[in-house]
């Protein structure tokens, strides 16, 4: 029996002899940690680093967002609140929604998931070190835009929905609804980013022998939340693409006039926007699962359960976006069936709430002062879930949808459902984050005033909306009866505010003043403890292996610190950790990860000028700005750390991996396959967009077209069949490589096709597609062109590299290089090349 | 006891879907307050369910707790509430002959069109209709998106350029009611008001009174 069938059947995991700890410290630390001083900061590819920095940089967020719920509370303290004149009231409604939407709590989250998951599945970093310091640039970048416009008075003010078509250029003509449009989808590149990541770390990187159906329940939590990033947000991102492609060439999508649609943009928008609650959601109740039975000190009740409502809430909030739309006009059956799926979504909410209170009736649970949150949370949340069955109860929600009701629930279910369990969150791993002891007294006088003054403020709200008072009004002159329920709700905002600064104290004290803090001080079993506090760079000198994990963290600890789990140490001054099997955790093999660099950086501040240049309506030159983003990622790849499936190196007594895979797959490939997960939501949400258009929107109908359907079907089919003998080719190139050959040939062949593939899509599109500003049905097609376009092209940079791979007599025989990656990709090409005609062809069927 | 209707006067008001002048919105009403006494409920027993927590410790079947009470239970409430949704929701829906009446919105102004004494009569903000029958609301806009509510009649309908819809109102008494837009419409939205005044049967169709003729 080899050691890795010992893994897999459980027996104790083969240790490595003690080491001195200090030492295997040292040479850990030495290879692990940040380059010193601020431009260490800049070139941290830290996990640590990261996560805390974007956990700090979304209460920055925060701050900002509730100095503009002050300023909003302070003008509707009166009726005729003579404070902030109207356009200004606007945008500062929308900005508080979009900042603490998109800049406070996903990136929070992000920043949660990335700090802990490492160090509760027992490995030393992500997956994509590089991708995780990419999106916090991006995030940093599109938040200071959004930032910088709203002090230079040009921010957005549509409301954080941004319904067409007010956001058009028509009613919107200044640059403020460019800004929304363009810094949140820069913003959304972290977002993607952190899915990627989260999604391939948890599925790839646990310790040997955890098995998917005994990790931690904050990881199933973060794989759902993952999953329904990658698929929610690309829905976003093409609506803003197009919205940003109407207001700045004219492409009529959402123009009733030539038959574009504004209620494309409503389903686009709430096809994202309803998932995106349950995606701020999970992770809350993620911490949830993980601090109350360890506070009550007991196992959660129903683990499986609870994973099941994870999956069901995944897979339910993608069919509850219309109940967002219950207003605008949809056939009654519709209304019942999405009204029935919106109130079924309470059932898997109601199975964890009731698994939390069985823990706690199971155990004895400690009043400390995550506790106190977790109460918090309860009494709100649940207001908050229930108030929000009642708005799916459609009768009810034509007279409560756009008021002040809407504004009480929401507010419930985000700072019940959220920010109190992120508060116990940061309270319960402060001490590891910090290495230090709360104060006593401030983290109690916060969440009483945040208690009060959230229920103050919000609670009267609800009737507020009931006596008609509608959102998105600066002024009530004419309806003196709801003068003290706003002026109610703007003093106790006030007392929130007051929380929630002593709160932020409360942080920043106890990480500059707190006493010492003991490791473990919760006694907590997960691996997360099982570390120093704050936790070193490298996290675990060694990886714990299925008997460590069983025992323990308090157990643990020591004997993974002696460097008795897995691949002890860095003996060869590389970062490695160890890749698993996704079902059982099986080692596979270890992956070297990249030194600190500047990389991720640059390339943000390449895709921050390409940012720029579009608002400030430079299309040419901007289309330029994109050679340095194409030239920085082809650095990228290129500087990634090689393995080498022939050098072996010693895991465990008895267990020798390659630091490449010899079969299945690598950490980049299921990088790969999770990006094109999402490009596929985002393809398949184009193709709804295609289908909408023709046959739901009632607008004008499509002018003839094609000219002549006899070249455009001969056109087509010579592209797709230039693709497919591509794919052939790249097929055969990989087989000749695997099996030790020199793929030249084929590789110039694959390269060639793709090419003029793509010179044969663009010469047809340019001489036989209509001017797309037509009509909204040549619009979306010349989309779907363009986006197949696109994915020729890279698809054709894919062949460039795996060329110059081989030209630089890389790899050598026997490794596949980009061959892989690039076939994968070119598979996906080929497939909505093929898809995207067929829906073409559809279209013109169809008109 | 007292407290009761002193906060339901302070519920009063022309904008005040808790003081309903017709039957939808007195359904609606009367959902709403069975609704809210349910979650009331609901919330009472999750709070001392989570008091009792702070007991002893306790043997906990765990299936009770997750699926008993967690899909179970909520199933039970949730069926009774999608039913009464349903029930209501055909009540209040549009069935069966109206009076159809056209309300066409734009930054920041409504147009109504109803029936006169001879043809189509238009009005600038003040919408006419007859009490004690339903009407139809045609509902269409010029621009962006508004939306068409007054709150004591029953619920709101979008309009949305492009299309038109529907939404049935009806009111018990003659009289003059308040409505708003209620979807947030750019610069003006919280000014863009109008009034429905509801007419005696016996005085319908109302006299003109200097309305532009269509
Ligand atoms: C710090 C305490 C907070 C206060 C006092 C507050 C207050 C408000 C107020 C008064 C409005 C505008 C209502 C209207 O348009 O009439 C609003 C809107 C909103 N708030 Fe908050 N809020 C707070 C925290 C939060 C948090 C933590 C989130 C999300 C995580 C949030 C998300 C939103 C959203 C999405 C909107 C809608 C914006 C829009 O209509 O476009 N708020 N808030
Ligand atoms: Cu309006
Ligand atoms: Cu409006």
């Amino acid at each position: 029996m080899t050691a890795r069938d010992a893994v897999a059947a459980g027996a104790p995991a083969p240790e490595n002899p003690p080491r001195r700890a200090l030492a295997l410290h040292r040479e850990l630390d030495r290879v692990w940690r940040n380059d010193p001083g601020l431009w260490g900061q800049v070139t941290s590819l830290s996990h640590s680093t990261l996560g805390l920095r974007f956990m700090g940089t979304a209460f920055v967020f925060f701050g900002i967002g509730g100095l503009l719920a002050m300023l909003i509370r302070s003008q509707l303290a009166t009726p005729d609140g003579a404070f902030l004149d109207t356009a200004l009231y606007n945008q500062i409604f929308t900005m508080h929604g979009s900042i603490m939407m998109f800049l406070f709590a996903i990136p929070l989250l992000e920043g949660l998931a990335m700090y802990l998951l490492p160090k509760m599945l027992g490995t030393r970093d992500l997956a994509f070190p590089r991708l995780s310091a990419f999106g916090y640039w991006c995030y940093l970048l599109g938040g200071t835009i959004l930032i910088i416009a709203l002090l230079a008075g040009v921010a957005p003010g549509e409301g954080w929905f941004m319904y067409t078509p007010l956001s058009g250029r028509t009613y919107s003509p200044g640059v403020n609804a460019d800004v929304w449009l363009l810094g949140v989808t820069f913003v959304e590149i972290s977002a993607l980013s952190a899915a990627i990541e989260l999604m391939v770390s948890i599925l790839r990187l646990r310790a040997p022998g955890m098995k998917l159906t005994q990790m931690p329940l904050f990881a199933w939590y973060m794989l759902g939340t993952a999953a329904m990033m990658l698929a929610g947000f690309p829905p976003l991102i093409l609506g803003s693409v197009l919205l940003e492609m109407e207001r700045a060439f004219g492409w009529p999508f959402f123009d009733p006039a030539r038959g574009g649609d504004p209620l494309l943009w409503q389903h686009l928008f709430w096809l994202f926007g309803h998932p995106e609650v349950y995606i701020i959601f999970l992770p809350a109740a993620g911490v949830l699962s993980t601090v109350i039975p360890v506070l009550c000190r007991t196992r959660i009740v129903g683990y499986g359960a609870v994973v099941a409502a994870i999956l069901g809430m995944v897979f339910l909030s993608f069919g509850l976006w219309v109940h967002h739309m219950f207003t605008v006009g949809i056939p009654h059956l519709a209304l019942a069936f999405f009204s029935a799926a919106s109130m079924l979504v309470a059932v898997p909410t109601a199975v964890q709430i009731f698994a939390w209170i069985g823990t706690m009736w199971r155990g004895r649970p400690e009043l400390k002062m995550p506790m106190w949150y977790v109460l918090g949370f309860f009494l709100t949340f649940v207001m908050g879930g229930l108030t929000g069955v009642m708005l799916a109860v459609v009768p009810f929600n034509w007279q409560a949808h756009d008021t002040a009701f809407v504004t009480a629930h929401l507010h419930y279910v985000l700072i019940g459902g959220f920010v109190f369990p992120m508060m116990a969150g940061v309270t319960w791993w402060m001490p590891m984050m910090s290495g230090r002891r709360r104060i006593r007294g401030l983290g109690e006088a916060a969440f009483w005033l945040v208690l009060i003054g959230f229920h103050g403020t919000f609670f009267i709200m609800h009737l507020t909306g009931l006596m008609g008072m509608p959102r998105r009004v600066p002024t009530y002159p004419d309806n003196p009866e709801w003068v003290w329920l706003n002026l109610t709700s703007s003093f106790f905002s006030f007392v929130m505010t007051i929380g929630f600064a002593l709160f932020l104290m409360d942080i920043v004290l106890q990480a500059l003043l707190g006493k010492r803090s003991p490791r473990n001080p919760w006694r907590a079993p997960t691996l997360d403890w099982a570390l120093a506090v704050p936790p070193p760079t490298y996290n675990f000198a060694s990886l714990p292996g299925a008997a460590l994990q069983a025992a323990g963290a308090i157990e643990a600890m020591l004997p993974l610190a002696r460097g008795e789990g897995f691949l002890p140490g860095a003996p060869r001054g590389r970062r490695e950790i160890l890749v698993t099997s996704v079902g059982t955790a099986r080692p596979e093999h270890v992956a070297v990860l990249p030194f600190n660099s500047a990389l991720p950086f640059v390339l943000a501040l390449a895709i921050c000028g390409f940012v720029l240049l579009m608002l400030a309506g430079f299309y040419e030159i901007a289309v330029l700005a994109l050679i340095p983003v194409v030239g920085l990622i082809w650095m990228w790849v290129r500087r990634a750390p090689a393995g080498n499936d022939r050098e072996e190196i010693d895991v465990a007594a008895g267990l020798r991996l390659p630091t490449r895979p010899r079969s299945g797959t690598t950490l980049t490939l299921s990088g790969l396959q999770c990006l094109l997960f999402a490009d596929g939501t985002f393809f398949a949400s184009l193709l709804f967009g295609l289908a909408y258009l023709s046959l739901v929107s009632p607008g004008a109908p499509m002018p003839a077209w094609p000219p002549d359907a006899r070249i455009l079907a001969a056109g087509a089919a010579a592209v797709l069949a230039l693709l497919a003998t591509g794919a052939v080719c790249t097929q055969r190139a990989l087989s000749r490589s695997e099996a030790g050959g020199r793929p030249s040939a084929s590789l110039i062949a694959a390269a060639t096709l793709v090419f003029v593939a793509l010179l044969a899509l663009v010469s047809q599109a340019i001489w036989q597609l209509p001017d797309p500003t037509r009509h909204a049905g040549d619009a979306v097609r010349a989309a779907i062109i363009a986006y197949v376009g696109l994915h020729v092209a890279v698809s054709a940079v894919f062949g460039a590299y795996a060329l110059d791979q081989a030209r630089r007599g890389e790899p050598p025989p026997c490794r596949s290089g980009a061959l892989r990656s690039w076939r994968l990709w070119h598979g996906y090409t080929l497939a909505v090349a093929a898809l995207g005609m067929a829906g073409i062809w559809a279209q013109a069927a169809a008109a | 006891m007292l407290a009761v209707p002193l906060i339901l006067a302070g519920c009063q008001g022309p904008l005040s879907t808790l003081s309903p002048a017709g039957p939808i919105a007195q359904d609606i009403a009367w959902l709403l307050w069975a609704m809210l006494a349910g979650a009331a409920a609901l919330t009472l027993l999750v709070l001392v369910l989570v008091a009792a927590g702070f007991g002893p410790p306790r043997d906990v079947p765990e299936t009770r707790w997750t699926f008993g009470l967690g899909v179970a239970f909520s199933l039970v409430v949730l069926t009774a509430t999608l039913a009464a949704a349903l029930w209501v929701g055909e009540r209040i829906l549009p069935h069966g002959p109206a009076l159809e009446v056209r309300a066409h919105a734009r930054q920041w102004s409504w147009t109504f069109t109803y029936p006169g004494p001879d043809g189509p009569v238009q009005a600038e903000g003040i919408l006419h209709i007859p009490a004690g029958q339903p009407v139809d609301v045609l509902i269409t806009a010029e621009d962006v998106i508004h939306s068409f509510w007054v709150p004591q009649f029953g619920g709101k309908m979008d309009a949305i350029p492009g299309r038109q819809n529907r939404l049935r109102i009806e009111v018990a008494q003659p009289g003059t009611y308040e409505g708003l837009c209620a979807e947030f419409c750019g610069l003006e939205h919280a000014t863009m008001r109008f009034q429905v005044i509801a007419h005696d049967p016996a005085d319908w169709p109302p006299p003109r009174v200097g309305e532009a003729r269509l």
